[in-house]
């Protein structure tokens, strides 16, 4: 599967690193150009001698998506460091791209479960972290 | 009326300030620290400190109830989503959304948030408006109808010049609505002969630009 990520922090990097080991064909795009370094973490070649893509530039504009291969990609995953401009570029992907797998980060629960409802796949770090610090407190009290 | 604004830079404030003075209810909301303490000390109760693309922050300021939310922070995504909530989760009728940076109005439209303004936009059309050379300005959109309002001004090596308003070969779905000559508009009739120096507005059918700047820009009559 061909698959592009938005955003490559802690999450983005690790998700892009573990999908290209698996197989799949991994785009990823950035507005830091540094970001490209935290892809080779743990890497014995470069991100792209391990055949991966890397593109520098916002998920909003439409030049950096298609230098970043939207118009292939059968799933999106938006991990930058806002929920904003994750749930606006899912949409985007969603809607204009037509992707057909579109998977978003966002923080604030709230608003992860009201996308969830309107059709967007969210993944909410906070909830899982809320979840397991309620069973890991009902475990000792 | 009962109006949230979200963003209280120099747009939300005054935007704000203004709406109060005419009669309404506002609430205005601001995410920094410094600006809310400052604006408190003129609009009192009407801002509330937090950020309104959080949802306990638009309940709070009373989203339910609010007839029209404007969204004008300086920050597109935040604008967008903003716009987004109140009107599919709250179902508030009236939303407005500011637009920054003018590449993005087409993530606007896609996402249904309209009307979403530019004021790059509105300055570059005045700028239109002020320049004559520059030929068609687009006076107004009429999104829902799917119509358009615009401008022409007539040079004096324009085709149209010196010609009846019944010889234009315009498109279906342009029509002449009035014409402007030494500060006065009237309604032409078809035998009324459009001159040089005259402002002519039409209404059109969206897309239909190019064909009208054809039959008043010199030079590129029929072409």
């Amino acid at each position: 599967m061909f698959i592009l990520i938005v955003g490559a922090g802690r999450v983005g990097s690790s998700v892009a690193r573990t999908a290209l080991a698996a197989g799949h064909t991994v785009s990823v795009l950035d507005e830091d150009p540094l970001s490209h370094e935290r892809l080779e973490v743990g890497l014995d070649t470069t991100w792209e001698e391990a055949g991966g893509r890397f593109t520098v530039g916002h998920g909003m504009e439409v030049d950096a998506l298609t230098e970043a291969g939207i118009l292939e990609a059968d799933v999106f995953i938006a991990s930058t460091d806002g929920d904003n401009t994750n749930l606006t570029i899912s949409q985007i992907a969603q809607r204009h791209y037509e992707v057909e797998k579109v998977i978003v980060r966002v923080m604030d629960p709230a608003r992860a479960a009201w996308y969830q409802q309107q059709g967007l796949h969210t993944i909410c770090p906070t909830q899982h972290a809320i979840e397991m610090f309620t069973s890991a407190l009902g475990a000792i009290a | 009326m009962y109006v949230i604004i979200a963003g209280g830079g120099k747009v939300g404030w005054n935007l704000a300030r203004e709406l109060i003075a005419k009669g309404n209810e506002v609430t205005l909301i601001e995410n920094r620290r410094t600006r809310y303490l400052t604006i408190e000390q003129e609009l009192e109760h009407a801002i509330q400190y937090g950020d309104a693309t959080e949802l306990w922050v638009l309940e709070r300021a009373g989203i339910q109830r609010a007839d029209l939310t404007i969204a004008v922070t300086g920050d597109d995504e935040d604008n967008l989503l903003i716009c987004q909530v109140a009107k599919e989760k709250y179902l508030c009728e009236r939303i407005i959304a500011r637009v920054n940076n003018p590449r993005n109005r087409s993530w606007f439209e896609l996402l249904g948030i309209a009307p979403a303004v530019s004021a790059t936009d509105l300055i570059l059309r005045l700028i239109e408006h002020e320049v004559p050379s520059y030929g068609l300005v687009h006076l107004l959109d009429l999104r829902d109808e799917q119509l358009e309002i615009i401008e022409v001004e007539v040079g004096p090596d324009s085709p149209a010049a010196g010609r009846a308003v019944q010889e234009m070969s315009l498109p279906d779905g342009a029509l002449i609505i009035s014409l402007l000559r030494d500060g006065r508009g009237f309604v032409p009739k078809a035998n009324t002969v459009i001159e040089a120096g005259d402002e002519v507005l039409l209404v059109l059918d969206p897309g239909l630009e190019d064909a009208i700047t054809a039959q008043f820009a010199p030079g590129r009559d029929a072409a």
